[in-house]
């Protein structure tokens, strides 16, 4: 049995595969966290669909995917992010627009000048295969640049989500932590695509992160949570990926959606016992508090 | 202390600003000086909120100017309504969001968590440090919100609405708080539909309608005709211990008729 689990740690593909999966996850539970809160979930799905336009055209182009795809994630997110600042339309149209547009834009050259075979799934639902070195240094990259970023800019990226107005009022340079938040939330899109793929990518922001939420009413503790739990999927998701013979991306994303579901039927029994004053054990709730 | 004896903190000279294309504030006018307590009151859709914002320096008119004493501190605490409850943030983290200059370090420092205690203290919310901000009664989420804004130790506090929608107990909780931190020094712009609380606690009030139509003591300001002014609607002012109340003329003289009409 054991020896099972560890057969594929032999090979380096998987090696690289298991740990770029697990630091997407905890990269993408610790970002979904903001992007929950700031009720943005449909830009993980957005930005994703927009960073595929970039991959097409990288693709067609002969230049570098990381490279070509970064900086149009990167550009799409940016104006998003000036879009909705405007506060002339929601940021749910402004996402809406603008990374569709690009996506459609993907599709499109994809279709004028031919499909770049494999790669053009890989993209789209994540590959095991794909993965190599350069794509663990890059999320490697990206995980101690949102690390950085949180760490070093924790309050201010708090009271941000929490309280725009007031921070702005407070000293807090408002503009600026929404952009340095989107740009890193593309550079964490870009980074886990390989393995997550496009159409699975918002899930894995997503669904950390509202897990983590039912179990805690505090800020940090939802953060440390979503980041554990991504990882663990992840982390768990690859290795089911390799044994059931399906690909890594759907894989994760049904880890984390049972994970939500068994979370969500305890805390609602817990909720429900404590609603009726029958006595318990203290709540998931306050215990993890 | 007379206002002439204290110094000016924010001044507003001509100032018009609003959204999009479409002016909210016309040519105002209006200083606001160390330990002064101000209540703007006016109408729904009179600006009182975009004055505050003005003040607060997070919208800037499109005429007239903004002049602030160097180095002001300005707190501000928003309506209640405005808050997302759900967000996952007990008492002791909301607090110490207002301490974003200077620790980078995403933990409290041993002197931030003793100013934390110290300030939760003094507004005794003490014992709620590790609650989440929804699970407190209206009084004690009003003192979170204003315990945030002490901890930056603000110069000037501006507080939207912080008397709407609470009842007559929560109100005179909230507005002897208010009272007892101006008497510390601290100054205070309030905005407020509530003219008779109003009346009894702020020395001074703003009556706005996109413009200032009046400003100065409660007897000079809460007069007929400027309500009349501010409100498009009839209001008598008649006097009680002192102190002006206002009442609604027009429903002071249709209720014997509707209640003719029913017998």
């Amino acid at each position: 049995m054991i020896d099972e689990f560890l057969g594929p740690f032999d090979f380096e593909f998987f090696r690289n595969g298991v740990l770029v999966a697990t630091m997407a996850g905890a990269l993408c539970g610790a970002m979904g966290v903001y992007v929950v809160l700031k009720g943005m979930s449909y830009i993980g799905h957005g930005l994703s669909h927009a960073i595929f336009g970039g991959f097409a055209a990288s693709s067609l182009l002969g230049i570098n995917f990381l490279l070509g795809a970064g900086a149009w994630g990167i550009a799409s997110a940016l104006m998003i992010n000036t879009v909705t600042r405007r506060r002339v339309i929601g940021s749910d149209a402004a996402i809406g627009v603008i990374t569709t547009a690009s996506f459609a834009l993907g599709l499109a050259l994809f279709a004028l000048f031919g499909t770049a075979g494999q790669s053009f799934d890989a993209a789209l639902f994540g590959s095991i295969l794909g993965v190599g070195t350069d794509d663990v240094i890059a999320i490697f990259v990206v995980c101690i640049l949102a690390a950085a970023l949180i760490f070093l800019r924790y309050r201010a990226l708090m009271f941000t989500t929490f309280d725009p107005e007031v921070a702005d009022v407070s000293g807090v340079n408002t503009a600026r932590m929404d952009a340095l938040l989107t740009v890193v939330l593309a550079c964490s899109i870009l980074a886990t695509m390989q393995v997550l793929g496009v159409t699975l990518v918002a899930a894995v922001l997503v669904i950390p992160a509202a897990t983590a939420r039912m179990l805690t009413n505090s800020f940090a503790r939802m953060l440390q949570l979503s980041t554990v739990m991504g990882a663990v999927c992840g982390f768990i998701g690859m290795n089911l990926s390799y044994h059931l013979d399906v690909q890594s991306g759907p894989t994760i994303v049904l880890v984390a959606a049972t994970l939500f579901a068994a979370v969500f039927i305890v805390t609602g029994v817990t909720g429900r016992r404590r609603a009726a004053g029958i006595s318990t054990p203290a709540p998931l709730a306050a215990r993890v508090d | 202390m007379s206002r002439s004896e204290r110094h000016e903190l924010l001044c507003l000279a001509g100032v018009t600003c609003g959204y999009a294309s479409e002016a909210v504030l016309v040519d105002v006018d209006m200083a606001i000086h160390s330990r002064e307590f101000v209540g703007i009151v006016g109408p729904s859709g009179a600006g009182k909120t975009t004055a505050l914002r003005v003040l607060a320096g997070s919208l800037r008119p499109a005429h007239g100017s903004v002049t602030r004493k160097a180095g002001l501190r300005v707190a501000y605490v928003p309506q209640v309504e405005t808050i997302n409850w759900s967000f996952p943030v007990t008492v002791r983290e909301c607090v110490l969001m207002s301490r974003v200059r200077g620790r980078r370090l995403p933990w409290a420092s041993r002197a931030e968590r003793s100013q934390v205690a110290e300030v939760l203290a003094r507004l005794d919310i003490d014992e709620l440090a590790d609650r989440h901000i929804r699970e407190l009664s209206g009084g004690q989420q009003q003192r979170v919100f204003i315990a945030r804004a002490l901890l930056g130790e603000p110069e000037l506090l501006l507080m939207d609405e912080p008397t709407s929608g609470v009842d007559v107990r929560l109100r005179h909780e909230v507005l002897h708080l208010l009272d007892d931190l101006n008497a510390r020094g601290l100054a205070i712009v309030l905005t407020t539909h509530d003219l008779n609380g109003i009346a009894a606690h702020l020395p001074r009030i703003v009556c706005l309608n996109r413009s200032v139509i009046g400003d100065g003591e409660p007897h000079e300001v809460l007069t007929s005709d400027v309500l009349e002014r501010t409100y498009g609607a009839s209001l008598e002012v008649l006097e009680h211990g002192g102190m002006p109340v206002v009442v609604d003329s027009y429903r002071r003289a249709q209720r014997p008729h509707v209640m003719e009409s029913h017998a």
